[in-house]
């Protein structure tokens, strides 16, 4: 197909002049950066700089990477491509010396290296720019930049006007246009980029990660952070580029390798690969995680969102959900399906648009009104949000139920313990007693008390938000089956899921999301996985030859 | 036996144990039953403000206008009995207890509504307050003079061998114990001061339910201004001045986490009656008031290691597998 090969040469005439510029700078700073540059220089092409190989990582009940590597090579962008939980942030903190990989080796030009701290990560001149930076809002420009490493007068204490001084010097170079005494709070989110850009570069990182770095940014943004990639690429440095657009990996990726749950399921060159392909990479997997098969009847509509919209977050979003059904929310992450459902949830207030529950016109103010319409919500983040971590498994489960077991305003522990014993058991929880503390219990346990929870208040909408995030696989199948014998006795169920098999296995219908707009509502009928992650993530035609 | 080590209560209750023995080994008529009795009696006031306090700290709140709203309704009591003798005590000590919440509704409005945070909001109520009693006192003092016999007698009074003061402080903490432990609210209160965001996910209103701990704090404090003043027979400008942060020392004492969501009623009393021992025992062996300072300062920062530790210890524990549900 003429599918036309995305130019991932910048225009380099869009570029502000300090662009170009900064190339320059970087040769000049420190002599002994300067040094390793020029040997890098003269190194062989397909040495690659940083080598990860056969790595490993477990965390509690759940297996985080298994015998992945990577390399990445001076000069060239590798982009990590995979869907969410695929593995890319827990790497991302092994290389920035945050983890400590249970198995595997690292090595930089050849030399085996160890990262057991954050510090050693920077002296092996790797750096991360981070989705949202990690910087510091209190400080100045300047201290941002030479945080840890601040330049010293002779009596060993930081030299202010000489780092000032620096910092200023690197940011003018970039064009930036930030003043390097300005505290760094007055930024916005793409000028806090530069701001980390410049650190990267204060510190003569050899490596530089790229952790979702247009994620907040805008078009214009995005293209000047194309600009300076393509000056640390021709500046030698090594970058790993983390993305889930395909438009961006394609415009300036050289290489890429593909996570799937965990191991590494691909790697080449970007320019011999088409997208299709590395889609189905991500999601092609052996289907040996099965979903239960439930034939329910799907009935009337029970929940009707119409041109539901927020400031900030989402716009015009509609869609209907019948007794009996589980409809799926699809998206990247940052697409506004947990706003969309924080704000029936009552969490958030919309700016516009109208819901309608049982032919009822609702309008939610808090998450108490919702609850006593009939709508719960499982929120994603389980020990943040969902359970009270620190109280026992019974007054978990009957707090939003006390009014039930209360009489004449005095709660009943008998009555508490029934209600709990009751939804625990019919959700099949391990625990060795009621009175025993949820956070003693695993996650998926956890999950358990939470629906557990909703479930006694008997609600006609449950809203499911990454019900299986971070849960073992066993009581995965459990949180699943269960989904099926909700909407067998006739509740509605929303499920916001970034797991294609779990939408895919789950799913009556899917709503796909992408940047706060519904893209298409579509029927699970043997959807094909490629379907959506191509709606998702906005690749308009396919590019298969 | 694990369990029983980190009872807190119990090491607490063993702490006032080993201060009583060591004053009767050096003052054998100390331990007589009457003088136990008396330094209940002399806690009582202290232990009932705990309790208040106690019920906004497990909010993650803290309430440090608790003594000026004391001071305040209490010169409010004090100047009504004065120029109205003829108004009963219960409906004077009703009064207090309305005035006190009122008080403390106002510290709970504007953490609710305005989201300040709840130290600065008492920190500015501790000095209005104060301010307040100046204002409608003219700075002038009311003295046993100008109270009536009933106003001065009645807390004075025996009921079934206990004086009427300790009965307030035992149908306070009684009461207080059923409304954390067998009610909505308390639950709520205890639910938002361990996990807020888990706490609104589930329907709470966590500004409402913080509003509520000022309420009861108010009302309590509200209800000690009478004692007080009935009490020391004295009502001035510098009523319990400074005696927020005993309040809070005996809060700190009993086990209730600084961070909210942890301490029971029970440790909460015992941190008063501990604060009490220390200052009203240990004067009757000769020990110097600095020493008593020392000693309650050492047992603060006790009880702060002494929760870190127990936090720790917690600790996350992967599940083993258990046969069922019990």
């Amino acid at each position: 197909m003429g599918a036309s090969v995305p130019a991932y040469l910048p225009n380099l005439s869009t570029a502000p002049c300090g662009w170009s510029m900064m190339a320059s700078l970087c040769l000049k700073l420190p002599a002994s950066g300067a040094a390793t540059l020029w040997k890098d220089r003269r190194s062989n092409m397909t040495e690659p700089v940083l080598t990860l190989s056969g790595i490993s990582k477990s965390f509690p009940g759940v297996r985080a990477l298994h015998d992945v590597s990577l390399e990445l090579y001076a000069g060239e962008v590798t982009a990590l491509i995979g869907e969410n939980g695929a593995g890319k942030s827990t790497l991302v903190k092994i290389l920035t010396g945050i983890y400590q990989p249970d198995a595997g080796e690292i090595r930089r030009n050849g030399q085996a290296i160890q990262l057991p701290t954050a510090h050693s990560a920077s002296e092996h001149g790797i750096t991360a720019i981070h989705q949202e930076t990690v910087l510091f809002d209190e400080l100045s420009v300047a201290e941002n930049i030479y945080l840890g490493h601040a330049p010293r007068n002779r009596f060993g204490m930081i030299d202010w006007k000489k780092m000032r001084h620096e910092a200023q010097l690197t940011l003018d170079s970039m064009a930036a246009g930030i003043d390097a005494g300005a505290p760094l709070k007055e930024l916005g989110i793409a000028k806090k980029h530069l701001v980390a850009v410049a650190r990267a570069l204060s510190v003569d990182a050899q490596v530089v990660i790229m952790d979702e770095p247009t994620a907040a940014l805008s078009q214009k943004e995005i293209e000047d952070l194309y600009v300076l990639i393509e000056l640390l690429k021709e500046d030698r440095k090594a970058i790993l580029f983390i993305s889930h657009k395909f438009d961006e990996i394609y415009r300036i990726a050289d290489r890429y390798t593909v996570f799937r749950d965990g191991e590494m399921v691909g790697k080449g060159l970007i320019k011999e690969t088409p997208q299709s392909d590395i889609v189905r990479m991500m999601v092609g997997r052996s289907v040996d995680q099965i979903f239960p098969k439930r034939e329910t009847a799907i009935g009337e509509t029970v929940l009707e969102v119409s041109g539901l919209s927020h400031p900030t977050e989402f716009h015009d979003v509609s869609f209907a959900v019948r007794k009996g059904e589980i409809l799926g929310f699809y998206g990247l992450v940052g697409a506004g399906r947990s706003e969309v459902m924080q704000a029936i949830f009552g969490m958030t207030r919309p700016s516009s648009g109208a819901m309608v529950l049982d032919g009822k016109t609702i309008a939610p103010r808090s998450p108490a009104d919702a609850v006593e319409v009939g709508i719960v919500y499982v929120p994603e983040e389980r020990g943040k949000q969902g359970v009270i971590t620190g109280e026992p498994i019974f007054k978990n489960v009957s707090l939003p139920s006390l009014g039930k077991t209360s009489r004449s305003g005095f709660l009943r522990m008998a009555e508490e313990f029934s209600l709990s014993r009751t939804y625990t058991e019919r959700l099949d929880l391990r625990a060795s007693s009621l009175s025993q503390n949820v956070s003693t219990l695993s996650g998926g346990n956890q999950q358990k008390v939470v629906i557990a929870k909703w479930l006694a208040t008997l609600p006609k909408v449950i809203i499911l938000d990454e019900p299986t995030k971070g849960i073992d696989i066993g009581s995965k199948a459990a949180v699943h089956e269960f989904m099926g014998e909700l909407v067998a006795q006739g509740l509605s169920v929303i499920m916001v899921s970034s797991e294609l098999p779990e939408v895919l296995g789950m799913s009556d219908r899917v709503v796909v999301m992408r940047e706060g707009l519904v893209v298409d509502t579509l029927v699970n009928d043997g959807l094909a996985p490629e379907t959506l992650v191509r709606l998702a993530a906005g690749i308009v035609e396919e590019q298969a030859a | 036996m694990n369990r029983l080590l980190r009872n807190r209560e119990l090491w607490l209750a063993l702490a006032i144990l080993a201060v009583l023995v060591l004053v009767t080994t050096r003052f054998p008529r100390f331990a007589q039953p009457s003088n136990l009795l008396t330094i209940f009696n002399d806690t009582s006031i202290l232990m009932m403000l705990a309790l208040g306090q106690m019920a906004v700290i497990l909010t993650r709140s803290i309430d440090l206008s608790m003594a000026s709203n004391l001071a305040l309704t209490g010169m409010i009591v004090a100047m009504t009995n004065a120029a109205f003798p003829a108004i009963p005590i219960p409906l004077l000590i009703a009064g207090c207890v309305v005035v006190g919440a009122a008080l403390g509704a106002f510290n709970g409005i504007l953490v609710w509504k305005l989201d300040i945070p709840p130290i600065v909001v008492t920190l500015g109520t501790l000095t209005i307050f104060r301010g307040l009693v100046f204002v409608i006192s003219g700075g002038a003092w009311v003295n046993a003079a100008q109270m009536s016999e009933d106003f001065i007698q009645l807390q004075r009074g025996y009921f079934l061998g206990l004086p009427v003061l300790s009965w307030f402080a035992i149908v306070v903490a009684v009461l207080f114990y059923l409304f954390m432990t067998r009610t909505q609210q308390g639950r709520a209160i205890y639910a938002i001061g361990v996990n807020p965001v888990a706490a609104v996910y589930t329907g709470i209103n966590v500004g409402r339910t913080k509003f509520l701990a000022f309420v009861i704090s108010g009302a309590i404090s509200g209800l000690a201004g009478y004692l007080w003043i009935s009490r020391y027979v004295i009502a001035s400008v510098e009523v319990a001045s400074g005696y927020e942060l005993t309040i809070i020392a005996a809060c700190v004492i009993g086990g209730v986490s600084i961070a909210g969501g942890s301490g029971t009623v029970a440790g909460a009393l015992l941190g008063a009656l501990f604060l009490g021992v220390v200052n009203n025992a240990l004067p009757v062996i000769g020990v110097s008031p600095f020493w008593q300072m020392a000693i309650s300062g050492a047992a603060i920062l006790l009880a702060v290691v002494l929760n870190a530790r127990g936090e720790r210890r917690k600790g996350r524990v992967i599940l083993k597998k258990a046969e069922g549900v019990a």
